[in-house]
């Protein structure tokens, strides 16, 4: 396959032991591709699983069923039976998730927040902090605030952060939920660009986007959730 | 990059077969095996009573099992069974390549040395016999762990429990083991001096590239230190994979009892 992430079948239930074994079936049947330079948007209401299903492509969740390929120092790895090492080996160098929400760790600082996954990598403290600063002042943080750890901060602001650490690397696959939720106009133009910057870089993308307009200047392709519903 | 041709080594540090461990007719550890990679941090999750303390004793040679083996792969690269190791190789393990974190910071620190000593004596087992560099090192180690140096010639028992508990660190990663046990490291202390010791951990962790098998019932200490998770219940492990793949998609009813007890914050 030439695709960076190719998913065959792959489903997901998840099973409430603590409420009798209710079986809750999130999707069935999950099918599609994202090829380098594509931006894929999942569509859906919800509850319809796209969390799921991007969570599922991140090893975040398991896989029931089917087949996650994943395109990974060259070769395919199946995210549904790849063991632990190779997650972990994948999302150090292949794979990053911006999420929502901003999981930090008390204490350090929001530059070094974003800097981690390039130092993580290998790259020196300094260039890594360097370029942490420029996509933190694209992103409207202001100087001040770099040093304090982002705990404190606004949801708007941790949400940035959140970007500026999801957008640093260069990973080849980038998986965004919900990137722009919670920005002003001007902030979430700057998020656009820079997801047009990683297309021009080949990067592989699936997004969630409840914003039609964001929609509309980022995908190169809408995957319709609705069709992977696992009936009850 | 040190860390990551660590991380990518595909030799297992510890290797565990199958590991049982018999009080009578109290199965307190039940057919236990896995393999700890170099640079790996597991984390060996249950309630009291659930075998996770007695799995630690075995992998650290602490306790003899009744069945399976622990191996461990030397300096040398050769995997040796630890049942069959000489007393010199032994006492390699415990003084250098390991360390041992205990819960209560008095089992594992000399109370009533100055927290100098406590440092140094460490590094004197292994054979340093020059005064000015194991107290340079000893300095150096307390301002790692963030324990004012001015205080290196008091005593452990004028410390408080955190400061405790950060020196029993510096004493077990001065003489730069390449696994550490912890045993319930946070487990005493109050929640603020929790927190600034995990962030402590994860940090050393990292930049050392140690493995560590932590045991812990705080599941907390299992997302911020660890990558991979052992979820045990009555001597057996009932659920095991990415730390957080198992708190946030857990299988087993136990596991999800687990998670499910947490408060939210």
């Amino acid at each position: 396959m030439t695709a960076m992430i190719e998913l065959a079948n792959a489903e997901k239930t998840f099973t409430m032991h603590l409420q009798g074994g209710v079986e809750l079936p999130v999707v069935r049947g999950v099918s599609f591709h994202v090829e380098p330079g594509e931006c894929v948007v999942l569509s859906g209401p919800s509850g319809a699983g796209k969390s799921s299903i991007l969570k599922m492509i991140f090893g975040n969740y398991r896989c029931d069923g089917g087949r996650i390929g994943i395109r990974h120092h060259g070769s395919v790895i199946d995210l549904a039976t790849a063991e632990p090492r190779q997650v972990l080996s994948i999302r150090r160098s292949t794979i990053g998730y911006v999420s929502q929400f901003l999981r930090a760790v008390p204490r350090v600082a929001t530059i070094d927040v974003v800097a981690e996954p390039l130092i993580a990598n290998g790259v020196v403290r300094e260039e890594a902090r360097a370029r942490a600063g420029q996509l933190l002042r694209r992103l409207n943080i202001p100087e001040r605030l770099w040093p304090l750890p982002p705990s404190t901060f606004s949801g708007g602001e941790q949400q940035r952060v959140n970007i500026a650490r999801g957008f640093i690397s260069d990973l080849p696959i980038l998986l965004l939920d919900e990137p722009t939720a919670s920005l002003d106009a001007a902030n979430r133009a700057v998020v656009v660009e820079l997801i047009a910057e990683k297309k021009t870089k080949g990067v592989a993308m699936v997004a969630i986007v409840h914003d039609d307009e964001i929609r509309h200047l980022i995908a190169d392709r809408i995957v319709d959730v609705t069709s992977f519903a696992a009936a009850a | 990059m040190s860390e990551l041709s660590r991380l990518d080594n595909d030799q297992p540090l510890l290797v565990a077969e199958g590991l049982a461990k018999n009080y009578g007719q109290l199965a307190a550890c039940r057919d236990v095996s896995f393999s700890l990679y170099p640079g790996e941090v597991l984390a060996i999750v249950g309630e009291s009573g659930s075998g996770k303390s007695t799995l630690l004793q075995l992998l650290s040679a602490q306790l003899a099992p009744s069945a399976g083996c622990v191996s461990y792969r030397m300096r040398d690269g050769v995997l040796r069974d630890l049942a069959d190791l000489g007393e010199a190789e032994r006492r390699f393990l415990f003084r250098t390549d390991w360390g041992y974190v205990h819960q209560d910071p008095a089992q594992g620190l000399r109370m009533a040395v100055s927290a100098g000593a406590n440092v140094g004596e460490r590094l004197m087992a292994v054979g340093w016999n020059h005064y000015g560099r194991i107290r340079d090192t000893a300095s150096t180690w307390l301002e790692r762990v963030e324990i004012d140096v001015g205080r290196i010639d008091d005593a452990p028992k004028t410390y408080s429990g955190g400061m405790r508990q950060r020196l029993q660190i510096a004493r077990n990663l001065v003489t730069e083991p390449r696994l550490v046990f912890m045993d319930e490291p946070t487990g005493g202390l109050d929640v603020s001096v929790q927190a600034r010791l995990l962030d402590l951990m994860r940090n050393l962790v990292s930049e050392l590239g140690l493995a560590a098998i932590i045991v812990t019932h705080d599941l907390a200490v299992a997302r911020l230190l660890s990558h991979r998770v052992m979820v045990m219940k009555g001597g057996r492990v009932i659920e095991t994979g990415l730390t957080d793949q198992v708190l946030d998609d857990p299988r087993e009813p136990y596991t999800q009892l687990l998670v499910s007890s947490i408060l939210p914050p």
